[in-house]
């Protein structure tokens, strides 16, 4: 087996949506325990970039996507079942969606259809999840009650454990403090900074600032083609390109 | 004309309309209540006929529509939940969906004759199942299977579609997808199709003329294989070809058939009204 | 390890049934047109279609038996278009009123009295159009008998409306709202928005409405043949007694011999009738379709 030089490795990846094309020729690595942050206007395809990593870009139907994606060398279109990679490469959505189930039956849903059974092993990984999350303390003594009853912001750190419970190796973040308030996301910024020691990360945003406070490295898409990729520091204080400093100072998007 | 007057007039016009499309349901109530209520007794509901059928009661007809009905229900259920299943979670719109969507809509619109017709020719004749419960259950099954289809539809598309993406998100196939995070959502939804198919089976006639009903018998059917007498058919028999029955047992065999079907649909109401209420998302 | 490999084969099961029971919807369309024809195409041997279609008596079991079905095909046309007279306009007024005009919590109400109304077994529709309505027809018009077409086609009417108002409620409903905000805006009233802009709009989908209706009256059997008098002869007005193709298979079918000419001409009969109702339907689903676009 090929020792594997990065987490992922992108090799030409095109996606098209009919005859659309949303992302044009990709080649980049994601290093492990890094937040590679990706930042672009809207329809830059960046959220598509991140649909691909997890294969969540099959479930649209008029989908085409060429080229090559390998996670620890493995190409996960012909060297792992999917379900088996959604487990690795778990994903945190703009909106919080919990499912309509109880706290604790949304982080164990995962398990439970792994096949999971032994209560211990739940009991033990809502409760090792919620603490990564930082949520523990303030559900511990409700976890039967409806997700939905929590705060948009604790329910998206509900996402987030969900995720974790699954002992992942990647988590994807698709502009997951869009909709919350300022000390929410804070807050999600945060254990982002903590979850970086065990996971790789990589954050979709369009919040410039926050690709700035978090990003250890930072994308630049534009209309579905990656304009630059370099540390975030660089990237914001020397950019290569005038249509990334444009991007930055605000000129348009 | 002055707009006002003209309006006024129109809206009288349609509020007329409007109570002559519901005021009939009314009037029949009433008028089969008036005159069958005094028919109806223990002894109606639970015991033979006699008498060449001027005498006691409409037990076997009662019995029979319910064996027809279970039948036609665990055969239309799981087949039309299942492709309900298919046309809203696995196919894309391409022409074999539209085929299926089509045959669905023709399958509606066959008249109710024509599937007695079908069950003689398939059940009755072919598999020479003859004339029984089993080849009227598996007419009526399919009578009502758009029925079953259609709401089924309906059901598992009201379920928001980031159920599923946070599902498959997870690591859970798609089989386990539909199992855990649709279809309980959409259970309501096909319950209330269920027993709308249900109502359907109970009330009709023409699909159980040649493939199950019986004129008279004398004893209970004893498998699926026998023939069997059914409340609608009974009713059409003794209206139309027995002279000399007294008229509140005519009247009181409407009231059951009517009051079996009714329920049933304001069960389906019922539940549809509660989950809209309920829903969450 | 083992129950993983189980899983994916229960799957893989449930993923071909499902795929299947899509199948079946089609097959069974297939099946009924195949089994029609199994039964009835041997009437064809022995008579032209033409004399079938536009064959003037219907004497199934004289000798020589004749099998012309226009008496019954005049008698469900004729039966068809009393009823489509009837709850067509009462039909399309009561969806205007329904969507539109009615008070919001009358609505529920009136819709769920709809439904019960299409609820009702056809066969206690055909009771009481036969014993309420069929004697009252007789003593109005100094009739010989109350069972006439005319007394199908009320009788029918009110099996067509809830179909009717159903769909075309569907079709106004789905008319956008800034319609009638441009419309009341520029003065008009509630009446003229109904009628100019917002019963406009809807055409497609009442049209589609009316053919459904329309739809279920030809195919209706039980009641139409309690109430209608059951003579297979060519109808000359609505107050003579008729008979139509429906009523003609289900009160015919139990005295036929199976395999027999007779039988045959029953079943070329619901030929004749499923080719009605597939057409109607899908033009009426065209109808839908546009309506929805």
């Amino acid at each position: 087996m090929v020792k594997p030089t990065a987490k992922f490795s992108i090799r030409g990846l095109s996606v098209h949506y009919g005859r659309h094309c949303v992302l044009r020729d990709l080649n980049l690595d994601i290093q492990a325990n890094e937040i590679f942050t990706v930042i672009g206007p809207a329809n830059s395809g960046k959220s598509t970039f991140l649909n691909c990593l997890n294969r969540l870009v099959d479930l649209v139907s008029a989908s085409r996507c060429s080229g090559e994606i390998r996670l620890d060398g493995i190409d996960i279109r012909g060297g792992m079942e999917v379900e088996a990679l959604r487990r690795k490469v778990g994903i945190v959505f703009a909106l919080p969606l919990p499912l309509p189930l109880s706290i604790y039956e949304n982080i164990v849903y995962g398990m439970r259809m792994q096949g999971i059974r032994d209560a211990t092993l739940l009991d033990e990984a809502v409760e090792r999840s919620l603490r990564e999350s930082y949520l523990w303390e303030e559900v511990k003594d409700r976890l039967r009650t409806a997700a939905m009853n929590l705060s948009g912001g604790q329910q998206q750190r509900l996402c987030m454990a969900r995720i974790l419970a699954g002992r992942p190796d990647v988590l994807l973040f698709d502009e997951p403090t869009s909709g919350l308030d300022p000390i929410s996301t804070a807050k999600i910024e945060e254990t982002m900074m903590v979850l970086k020691e065990k996971y790789t990360i990589v954050l979709v945003t369009n919040n410039v600032a926050q690709a700035a406070r978090v990003g250890d490295r930072t994308a630049f898409f534009l209309m579905g083609e990656m304009v630059e990729l370099s540390d975030t520091s660089k990237l914001f204080t020397a950019p290569a390109d005038s249509r990334t400093s444009d991007y930055i100072t605000g000129k348009f998007g | 004309m002055n707009p006002r007057l003209a309006q006024k007039i129109a809206h009288a016009v349609m509020l007329t309309a409007t109570l002559l499309v519901v005021l009939p349901v009314l009037v029949i109530l009433v008028i089969i209540v008036a005159k069958g209520a005094s028919a109806i007794s223990w002894d109606f509901l639970f015991s033979m006929p006699r008498d060449g059928m001027t005498a006691g009661g409409i037990f076997p007809a009662i019995l029979g529509t319910l064996y027809l009905v279970l039948g036609a229900i665990l055969f239309a259920v799981p087949l039309g939940v299942l492709a309900a299943v298919y046309l809203v979670e696995y196919s894309s719109d391409n022409w074999f969906s539209r085929l299926v969507k089509l045959s669905i809509v023709n399958l509606a619109g066959v008249p109710s004759v024509v599937y007695g017709l079908f069950g003689l020719g398939i059940f009755v004749t072919f598999f020479r199942f003859g004339a029984s419960i089993l080849s009227g259950s598996l007419t009526l099954g399919i009578m009502i299977l758009p029925v079953i289809i259609t709401s089924a539809r309906e059901a598992l598309e009201s379920v928001p579609r980031h159920f599923r993406v946070v599902s498959l998100s997870l690591g859970a196939s798609r089989w386990q997808t539909i199992r855990h995070s649709v279809l309980p959502h959409a259970l309501p939804g096909i319950l209330t199709g269920m027993i709308l198919g249900l109502g359907r089976a109970a009330g009709e006639t023409a699909p159980i003329l040649f493939t199950v009903a019986a004129f008279y018998l004398p004893r209970l059917p004893h498998s699926v294989f026998d023939q069997t007498m059914a409340l609608p058919y009974h009713l059409y028999v003794i209206s139309t070809q027995v002279p000399g029955i007294a008229e509140n047992v005519r009247y009181g065999t409407a009231l059951v058939l009517l009051s079996l079907v009714l329920l049933l649909n304001l069960a389906a109401i019922l539940v549809r009204s509660r989950f809209r209420g309920k829903k969450k998302w | 390890m083992k129950s993983i490999r189980f899983r994916k084969l229960k799957e893989w099961g449930i993923e071909k049934a499902i795929l299947l029971s899509g199948i079946f919807s089609v097959v069974f369309v297939v099946l009924i047109f195949l089994f029609l024809l199994r039964e009835g195409f041997s009437l064809f041997r022995g008579e032209s279609i033409v004399d079938f279609i536009f064959g003037k008596s219907w004497y199934p079991i004289s000798s020589p038996p004749r099998f012309g079905i226009l008496p019954l095909i005049l008698g469900s046309l004729l039966v068809t278009l009393g009823a489509a007279a009837i709850s067509v306009p009462i039909g399309i007024a009561a969806a205007l009123y329904i969507s539109e005009i009615a008070p919001r919590r009358l609505k529920e109400p009136l819709k769920a009295g709809i439904e019960l109304l299409a609820a009702i077994p056809s066969v206690v529709i055909g009771f009481i159009g036969m014993i309420t309505l069929g004697p009252w027809i007789k003593s109005a018009f100094h009739l010989p008998t109350g069972l006439t077409a005319l007394t199908g086609s009320v009788t029918l009417a009110f099996m067509a409306m809830p179909t009717i108002v159903s769909i075309a409620e569907d079709a106004i409903t789905a008319v956008p709202r800034q319609y009638r905000e441009a419309a009341i805006a520029m003065g008009a009233t509630q009446w003229q928005t109904t009628w100019r802009i917002v019963a406009r709009a809807a055409r497609p989908g009442m049209v589609a409405a009316v053919m459904l209706g329309i739809g279920r009256v030809i195919g209706e059997t039980m009641a139409v043949m309690m109430v209608t008098g059951n003579a297979a002869v060519i109808p000359r007005s609505f107050l003579q007694p008729v008979r139509t193709l429906t009523a003609t298979i289900a009160a015919e079918m139990g005295e036929s011999v199976q395999g027999g000419p007779h039988y045959a001409a029953l079943f070329a009969i619901g030929i004749v009738l499923f080719i009605i109702t597939f057409l109607i339907n899908g033009v009426a689903d065209l109808y839908l379709h546009r309506s929805r676009q």
